[in-house]
């Protein structure tokens, strides 16, 4: 009971801390430079960690499909295969799970150590509200940055695959590209910017709330750290599922 | 008054008490928005669970008044001004600024009642991510106030701190007592009327805690600020309560003790104790005292 009381607690919460930041974007004075500054640090900064994982992804998939499509003859739908699985499900869930522990992290860090050393009780002894200058251009950054660094990982994936089996297996490259072009459709696409949308309110908004939250000292931060990571990572993988049943109910995608 | 006279308290004291409430009334006529305090609290209770943090706390801080917060760590110090801020809420129990009742603000609505008051943090609590400048123009860049007028405003605050030279450095690079001074700098742009001084001189050297007790001096006698400073260092009341700072005829700022040429009425000791006012009164009073546990906080054993 206490459990699930926790957990309603902290819904509610992190729900009051994304409408009072949403709320807060309408008035003045507006942090736009601090969007941007955010959106530099957690998009332009995360692209590295992001290209890699989705190259390497796209490489892997491409590795331990094409033995199997080899079996049933199938090697020319090689980018069918890891295109659909790219795009839909491992760009997007991927890429925030790696911003997660990258930016998730830093965030929780940042404003714990802002509550240990007083400093958000300082902002809002000097009239600033937290939650608009610091809380909600982090999660826009998030929300805006994290579709385009899956655009980026579900490229770079691609460009993986085409490389592995064109190396490795000895496959054309205009092979590659024909079956990745008929292997995804428009909804695939859409559906795949539209969860990194989600994944970037959830990871703002949760870190942002762990690490508002701190107490106990340093310690404090460490934990609040640490638990900004898991939930946030988790929380991505369960709405995930919930999000792509949602898109497959939305645009009516069957098994063919 | 809220104050409370302990048994022994001289009739003097009450003379005192008297002649001051007089002398209120005197300024009522010129000025009536003195009478009304500049921070009141009525009969206020906080606790955390099963904590009782604060039982019952009423006391007035007049205008140009400094009331000093006297009492043990962990007895409800910090508490007492986090609740003046609105960082915190009281169960029950009013809290007044100027007269307004804000115990039951919003934060927005807070927001305007924190321009009034500028806070000294214990450690400063500076932002670690800006310069001096910046963290001491932080309220003037939230307004957002012509660079050029910040900027006077910013030197003139630093002068008031004697920290000019400090002004392009990060809060890393300063020593203790820097990141004090400029925290009090920071508290004091916009000139508020009411100044919280939350240990301010907590871990600082002597020297140094006699710099921030004089800046508090300064602002209590020559700028008429009302404030509050917790402390539980007896150096800093023994400043406080028997300094004076006046301007001499070089226009130099000095220090005098109170004495026969004046007797300092305007700051006043309240003693806190698990939640609960033991002492409020004057530092005479408070030194005549025999309460066993304020003799033991006095002379530590």
């Amino acid at each position: 009971m206490n459990l699930l009381k926790k957990f309603l607690f902290e819904l509610q919460e992190i729900t009051n801390l994304i409408i009072s930041a949403f709320f807060g974007l309408f008035k003045s004075p507006r942090y736009v430079k601090e969007i941007i500054r955010q959106m530099d640090l957690i998009g332009v900064g995360s692209l590295p960690i992001v290209l890699l994982t989705g190259f390497f992804t796209g490489g892997v998939l491409i590795l331990q499909t094409y033995p199997t499509l080899v079996y049933y003859g199938a090697q020319a739908e090689a980018g069918r295969a890891v295109a659909t699985s790219l795009i839909r499900e491992l760009g997007p869930v991927l890429s925030a799970l790696m911003v997660s522990g990258r930016i998730g992290s830093a965030i929780s860090a940042e404003l714990g150590a802002m509550v240990v050393s007083q400093q958000i009780d300082a902002m809002r002894a000097l009239g600033t509200d937290p939650n608009r200058k610091l809380v909600a251009p982090r999660i826009i950054a998030l929300i805006l940055m994290l579709p385009l660094l899956t655009v980026a990982a579900d490229v770079f994936g691609l460009l993986g695959g085409g490389i592995v089996a064109k190396n490795l297996y000895g496959l054309d490259y205009n092979l590659f590209i024909t079956s990745v072009r008929n292997g995804i459709t428009t909804e695939d696409i859409i559906g795949g910017i539209i969860k990194p949308l989600f994944f970037g309110l959830i990871i703002g908004s949760v870190s942002c709330y762990k690490g508002l939250s701190t107490t106990d000292g340093t310690v404090g931060v460490g934990r609040s750290t640490t638990s900004a990571v898991v939930l946030s990572s988790i929380v991505v993988i369960i709405f995930d599922f919930f999000l792509s049943r949602a898109i497959q109910s939305i645009f009516d995608i069957k098994p063919i | 008054m809220f104050s409370q006279p302990t048994e022994d308290a001289t009739n003097v004291a009450d003379v005192i008490e008297e002649e001051l409430e007089a002398t209120d009334l005197e300024d009522a006529v010129d000025e009536p928005e003195r009478v009304v305090p500049a921070i009141e609290f009525r009969d206020v209770h906080l606790s955390f669970e099963d904590n009782k943090i604060l039982d019952g706390i009423s006391f007035t801080v007049r205008r140009g008044e400094t009331k000093v917060i006297l009492g043990r760590s962990g007895g409800g110090k910090s508490t007492t001004i986090r609740l003046i801020l609105g960082l915190l809420k009281p169960d029950s129990g009013q809290i007044l600024i100027d007269g307004e009742d804000i115990t039951n603000y919003s934060e927005i609505e807070m927001m305007t009642v924190r321009a009034k008051i500028g806070m000294v943090f214990q450690e400063g609590a500076l932002f670690d991510s800006l310069s001096v400048y910046d963290n001491v123009a932080y309220r003037l860049h939230e307004q957002g106030i012509a660079e050029t007028e910040v900027e006077t405003e910013v030197r003139r605050m630093l002068k008031f701190v004697d920290l000019e030279d400090a002004i392009d450095k990060m809060p890393a690079e300063l020593s203790g007592g820097m990141r004090r001074r400029v925290g009090i700098a920071r508290a004091l742009v916009g000139d508020p009327q009411i100044v919280l001084f939350d240990e301010p001189t907590a871990g600082l050297d002597p020297p140094t805690a006699r710099t921030i007790c004089e800046l508090a001096i300064k602002l209590r006698d020559l700028e008429d600020v009302s404030s509050i400073f917790v402390t539980h260092e007896m150096k800093n009341l023994e400043y406080l309560s028997s300094e004076y700072a006046t301007v001499d005829e070089n226009g130099e700022v000095v220090f005098e003790m109170e004495g026969e040429k004046l007797c300092l009425i305007n700051t006043e000791i309240v003693m806190l104790k698990e939640g609960k006012i033991i002492f409020s009164g004057k530092d005479e009073e408070f030194a005549a005292t025999d309460d066993p546990y304020i003799l033991k906080f006095v002379r530590g054993k």
